[in-house]
C-alpha cells in the first residue's frame, strides 16, 4: 500500500511553530476569497465556528447538517465547561501546563505539535466567545469565573452553569445566522451526507439525502470540511445523542481517507446507570460535579444499607484513598476503571449494584444549598427528573458509559486527512487528546479547529491549488448518487423480520462486553467473529418499512447501523492490535501490579492509522511515530 | 401497566392526518415517553407498518428537537420539563394519552409529530446576534460584567429554541423566544451597540413568518421546558418601543 503519512509539522521549537505555519501558509486575497465555494458538513461546535469564521473572511459556505436547525447539534449538551491557559485565578497555569496536562491525560499518544497549539489558541476562544455575548458564570467583581476539571491541578475551566456547551454553541450559531443574513451560508438542515466525491483525487463534492423528501442531492465545492462528530454510538448506549454517527467519516474511510486510532473511545465515570431494557440512551452528570461531590462505596461488599444508614467509618472514598493528591478529580479512565473495579469486588450500590454513589453532603454543608444549585442546579434537575431522586437529599448514583471517541479520522497539522481537499475537525478527527480526553477539552478543541485553525490552513490549501472548475454536472457525481439510491433501496427491499434498533443494541451489546471498559485478546477476537456474523444477518433480516421518498426515521436508523456493523469491526481490530493499555484503552495483558494502564512505548508510541483495503479484504495498519521533545514521557501517576 | 396513545397520523405536509390508537405494554415507570414511542414503533415496524415520526436527539432536554403535545400540553404535564424528560411514572394504568405535533401557522407539520420549525432560525439571521468577527475580540476580562447580569442574561439564554411557547400560545406568537433573545442580548455590555438594530429586525422577521401578536395569555411561560419567564416579554416590548423612538437606524 502507498499511503504516506505525512503529518506536515512545522519546522522549529515548539513554541513557535504555529506561528512559522501561519507565515508559510500561503494567503488568499479578500477580494479572491468569494470565489470559493467551501462545503462544511456539520454545525456542532467545531462545524458552526469553521462555517461562521470562514464566511466572515469572504469565502462562499454550505453547510449540512442532520438536524432541523444548526443549534440542535450534539454540541449542545456538552455541560460542565472549556479549558483556557487564562490564568486569570493566578494559580500557575500556562500555555506550557495546558498543552503538557493534555499530553499527560491523554496517556502520552497525541501529537505534541497539535495540542501545544491547541493550548496557544485556547485564550482567544474565551475572549471571542464573550464577545458573542456568551453568559460564562463571573463572580461578583464581574471578572470571570473558573472551575476545576479532572486531570489538572489548576481551575482552568470556563463555564456556563451546566449548560456551556449549549452556549458555546448558541454562539457559534448565532455568528453562523449572522453569516445566513448576509448571504455568505446556505444552510442545509434535514440533510445527511451518505458520499464523498473526489475529482482529480480531490475531495470536491458531497451527496447527501434530503431526510424529508429523500432527494438524493449533489453539492459542489473546493473543499469539503466534515466536522461531523464522534462514533460513541457503535456502542448503542452512550452518552451521545441519538443523531451522532460514524457515516460521514465511515464514507471517507472508503473512499481513501485514513482512520486513525479507532479503538480510543473515553468512557466517562459519572453518568446515570442504565434502568432498563427499554434504556435509549444514556445521560451524563458532568464532571464538574467532582469538583464537590466525593464518590463513595461500602466498605464491605455486600452492604445493602440505604446510603443515609452507612456511617463514615462504613464508607470508602476510593478515589481520595487511592488518588490522594487528585482525588475525585482524576481523568476519566482513571476514576472509571476504579468503578469498576469496586463494582466487579462486589461493592455496587443501587438495586442493580451497577453504580457507586456521588454524594454532595458535605459541600452542601460547607457551601449551603443556594451555592450548590448556582453551579449545578440543571444538572441536579436532569438527575431529578429522570431517576425521580431529589440529589440535594440523597446521594447520586453514578456509573460509567460510553462517551466520547478520541479517535477519528487522520489528519495531517492543518486539519487535512489523506485525501487532498478534505478536512476533518472536532471530534471526529484523531488530533489532540491521545489515549485519554481531558475533561473541558473537546469544546476547546472544536472550536480552536473551527474558528482559529482552519481559516488559516484551508486558505493555505486553497491558495496553493488550481482546482479545475467543478460543479454537480461533472461525471463524477451520477456514480456516487448511484451508489447513495441503491443503498436506500437495497434497505428498503429486505422486508426482514427484525427492527434496526435490534441490532443496534445487539452489536451495541458485544461491543460492551467485549470492548468496553476493559479489553482483552480473547474477547476482542470473539468480537471479530460476531460482528460479521450480525452484520451478515442485518443484510438478510432488517425491516425497512416506509417509503424512501418521505420523511423515515426507520431508513436513517438502518443506514447508520449499517455503517456501524462495518465500523465496529475496525474498532475492535485496532483494539487487539494495540496490545498495550493506555488511557481509555485498557488491555488486561498489560496491567501494573496495582491494576494501572501499563504502557508500552517500545512498541506502540505511535498512531494507528488504518487504510481501507476494499471490501471484504483485511484494512492496511499504518503507524506515525509520535516523538516526545517537550515533555518526558513517563508512567502517569496521579496518587 | 398500560396505556393507549392515541397519536396523531399525518403522511405530508399536504395530507390529511387523523388520531390512531396504540395500547403499549409499559415494562418499568422509569422509562421515559419517547422510549414508551420507541416500543410502539419497534412494534410497528416488525409488523411490516410505517413507524409513528417524531423528532428527538439528545433525550436530555437540551436540543429542543422534541416536540410533541401531549394531552394538550405542549412538552406534556411534567412542569419545567422537555417531552423527552417525561417518565411514565407520571401515567397511570389505563390512561389514555393523546399526542400531537406542535401546532402553529408558522410550523407546517412536516409529517405525524414533526414540524418544520426553520422560521425560528430566520427570525435570529435576522439580529439574533452580536456583530464580532472571529479574532477581533478584547481580552475576556477587559469588560466587567455583573454577576447579576451575567445571571439574567443566562436565565433568558437557557431557551432550547423548541416552539412550545409557540405552540401553546393561542395566538401563535413567537414572543417568548424572541424576548428570550434580545434580554439576554440586551443584559450584557457586549450586546449594547446593536440593541436597536436586534430587536426591529428580529421583531419584523417575526411578524414576516406569520408568528401571532401577543396578548398576554402567558401560556408560553407555563410550557417553556426551561421556565424562561414572561418578563423577557416586557423587556422585548421596552426595547421595541425605545428603538422605534430613539433609534437612528
Ligand atoms: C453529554 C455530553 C457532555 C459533554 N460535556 C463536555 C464538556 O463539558 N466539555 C467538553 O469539552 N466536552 C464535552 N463533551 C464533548 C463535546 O460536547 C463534543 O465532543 C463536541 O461538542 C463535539 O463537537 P463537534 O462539533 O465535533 O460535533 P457535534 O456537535 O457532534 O456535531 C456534529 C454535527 O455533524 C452533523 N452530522 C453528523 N453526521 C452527519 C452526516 N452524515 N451528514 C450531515 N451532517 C452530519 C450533525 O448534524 C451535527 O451538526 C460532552 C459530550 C457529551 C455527550
Ligand atoms: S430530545 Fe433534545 S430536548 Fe428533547
Amino acid at each position: 500500500m502507498t499511503m504516506r503519512l505525512d503529518a506536515k509539522i512545522p519546522d522549529g521549537p515548539i513554541h513557535e511553530k504555529w506561528d512559522k505555519a501561519r507565515f508559510d501558509l500561503k494567503l488568499i486575497n479578500p477580494a479572491n476569497k468569494r470565489k470559493f465555494e467551501v462545503i462544511v458538513v456539520g454545525t456542532g461546535l467545531a462545524g458552526g465556528s469553521a462555517a461562521a469564521a470562514l464566511a466572515e473572511l469572504g469565502y462562499n459556505v454550505k453547510v449540512f447538517c442532520i438536524q432541523d436547525s444548526p443549534r440542535r447539534a450534539h454540541s449542545i449538551a456538552a455541560q460542565g465547561g472549556i479549558n483556557a491557559a487564562k490564568n486569570y485565578p493566578n494559580d500557575g497555569d500556562s500555555v506550557r501546563r495546558l498543552f503538557y496536562d493534555t499530553i499527560k491525560g491523554g496517556d502520552f499518544r497525541a501529537r505534541e505539535a497539535n495540542v501545544y497549539r491547541l493550548a496557544q489558541v485556547s485564550n482567544a476562544i474565551i475572549d471571542h466567545c464573550v464577545a458573542q455575548g456568551v453568559p460564562f458564570a463571573r463572580d461578583y467583581g464581574g471578572t470571570l469565573d473558573n472551575r476545576s476539571f479532572g486531570g489538572a491541578q489548576v481551575s482552568r475551566t470556563f463555564y456556563a452553569r451546566g449548560q456551556t456547551g449549549q452556549q458555546l454553541l448558541l454562539g457559534a450559531y448565532a455568528s453562523l445566522m449572522r453569516q445566513v443574513g448576509q448571504g455568505r451560508v446556505k444552510v442545509f438542515p434535514r440533510r445527511e451526507m451518505m458520499e464523498l466525491v473526489i475529482v482529480d483525487g480531490a475531495a470536491r463534492g458531497v451527496v447527501v439525502r434530503d431526510l424529508v423528501t429523500g432527494k438524493i442531492e449533489s453539492h459542489a465545492g473546493h473543499a469539503v470540511l466534515l466536522a461531523t462528530g464522534g462514533y460513541g454510538n457503535t456502542f448503542f448506549l452512550s452518552t451521545n445523542a441519538n443523531s451522532c454517527n460514524v457515516g460521514a467519516a465511515w464514507t471517507a474511510y472508503k473512499k481513501g481517507a485514513a482512520f486513525a486510532n479507532p479503538c480510543f473511545t473515553q468512557i466517562h465515570p459519572t453518568c446515570i446507570p442504565v434502568s432498563g431494557e427499554h434504556q435509549s440512551k444514556l445521560t451524563l452528570m458532568s464532571e464538574s460535579l467532582r469538583n464537590d461531590g466525593r464518590v463513595w462505596v461500602p466498605r464491605k461488599a455486600g452492604d445493602k444499607r440505604s446510603p443515609d444508614r452507612i456511617p463514615e467509618e462504613d464508607r470508602d472514598y476510593y478515589l481520595e484513598r487511592i488518588y490522594p493528591s487528585f482525588g475525585n478529580l482524576v481523568p476519566r479512565d482513571v476514576a472509571s476503571r476504579a468503578a469498576k473495579r469496586m463494582i466487579d469486588e462486589g461493592k455496587g450500590v443501587g438495586k442493580t449494584g451497577l453504580a457507586v454513589y456521588l454524594d454532595f453532603a458535605d459541600s452542601i454543608q460547607r457551601q449551603g444549598e443556594p451555592v450548590i444549585k448556582e453551579k449545578y442546579g440543571n444538572l441536579f434537575d436532569m438527575y431529578h427528573h429522570l431517576t425521580d431522586e431529589n440529589p440535594y437529599r440523597v446521594p447520586m448514583r453514578i456509573y460509567p458509559a460510553v462517551h466520547y471517541a478520541m479517535g477519528g479520522l487522520w489528519v495531517d497539522y492543518n486539519l487535512m486527512t489523506t485525501i487532498p481537499g478534505l478536512f476533518c475537525l472536532g471530534e471526529a478527527n484523531f488530533s489532540d487528546h491521545g489515549g485519554n480526553r481531558l475533561g473541558a477539552s473537546a469544546l476547546m478543541q472544536g472550536l480552536g479547529d473551527g474558528y482559529f485553525i482552519i481559516p488559516y490552513t484551508l486558505g493555505g490549501y486553497l491558495g496553493s491549488q488550481k482546482l479545475a472548475k467543478v460543479d454537480p454536472g461533472h461525471p463524477a457525481f451520477a456514480p456516487a448518487e448511484a451508489g447513495a439510491r441503491s443503498r436506500v433501496a437495497r434497505l428498503l427491499s429486505i422486508k426482514g423480520k427484525r427492527t434496526p434498533a435490534s441490532f443496534h443494541k445487539e452489536l451495541g451489546k458485544v461491543m460492551w462486553d467485549k470492548c468496553g471498559m476493559s479489553r482483552n485478546a480473547k474477547g476482542l477476537g470473539e468480537a471479530l467473529e460476531r460482528i460479521p456474523q450480525i452484520r451478515e444477518e442485518f443484510w438478510k433480516n432488517v425491516s425497512v418499512t416506509g417509503s424512501g421518498d418521505l420523511f423515515n426515521q426507520t431508513l436513517e436508523r438502518a443506514h447508520r447501523v449499517a455503517d456501524y456493523l462495518e465500523f465496529a469491526e475496525l474498532l475492535v481490530r485496532d483494539a487487539l492490535e494495540r496490545k498495550e493499555s493506555c488511557g481509555g484503552h485498557f488491555r488486561e495483558e498489560s496491567q501494573t501490579p496495582d491494576n494501572e494502564a501499563k504502557r508500552d512505548d517500545a512498541n506502540f508510541c505511535h498512531v494507528a492509522a488504518w487504510e481501507h483495503a476494499g471490501e471484504g479484504k483485511t484494512p492496511v495498519r499504518h503507524v506515525e511515530p509520535l516523538k516526545f521533545e517537550n515533555v518526558h514521557l513517563a508512567q502517569r501517576n496521579y496518587a | 401497566m398500560k396505556v393507549t396513545l392515541k397519536v396523531w397520523r399525518q403522511k405530508g405536509p399536504d395530507q390529511p392526518g387523523r388520531f390512531e390508537a396504540y395500547d403499549a405494554e409499559v415494562p418499568s415507570t422509569d422509562m421515559s415517553f419517547l422510549e414508551l414511542m420507541d416500543t410502539v414503533n419497534e412494534g410497528l415496524i416488525a409488523k411490516g407498518s410505517d413507524a409513528i415520526a417524531f423528532d428527538h436527539d439528545c433525550r436530555e432536554g437540551i436540543c429542543g428537537m422534541c416536540s410533541q403535545v401531549i394531552d394538550g400540553q405542549p412538552h406534556g404535564p411534567d412542569q419545567g420539563a422537555a417531552t423527552c424528560q417525561l417518565h411514565m411514572r407520571k401515567f397511570k394504568d389505563g390512561d389514555v394519552v393523546t399526542v400531537e405535533p406542535f401546532r402553529a401557522k408558522a410550523f407546517p407539520v412536516i409529517k405525524d409529530l414533526v414540524v418544520d420549525r426553520s422560521a425560528l432560525d430566520r427570525v435570529v439571521s435576522c439580529g439574533g446576534f452580536i456583530s464580532i468577527n472571529t479574532g477581533a475580540a478584547v481580552d475576556g476580562n477587559a469588560v466587567p460584567v455583573p454577576k447579576v447580569d451575567a445571571e439574567a442574561a443566562m436565565d433568558a439564554a437557557a431557551c432550547i429554541g423548541c416552539g412550545a411557547c409557540v405552540a401553546a400560545c393561542p395566538n401563535a406568537a413567537a414572543m417568548l423566544f424572541v424576548g428570550a433573545k434580545v434580554s439576554h442580548l440586551a443584559l450584557l455590555p457586549q450586546g449594547g451597540p446593536e440593541r436597536a438594530r436586534r430587536v426591529l429586525g428580529m421583531r419584523q422577521a417575526m411578524d414576516a413568518e406569520g408568528f401571532g401578536h401577543c396578548t398576554n395569555e402567558a401560556e408560553c411561560e407555563a410550557v417553556c421546558p426551561k421556565e424562561i419567564k414572561v418578563s423577557n416579554i416586557a423587556r422585548l416590548n421596552r426595547e421595541f418601543i425605545k428603538a422605534l423612538v430613539c433609534s437612528k437606524e
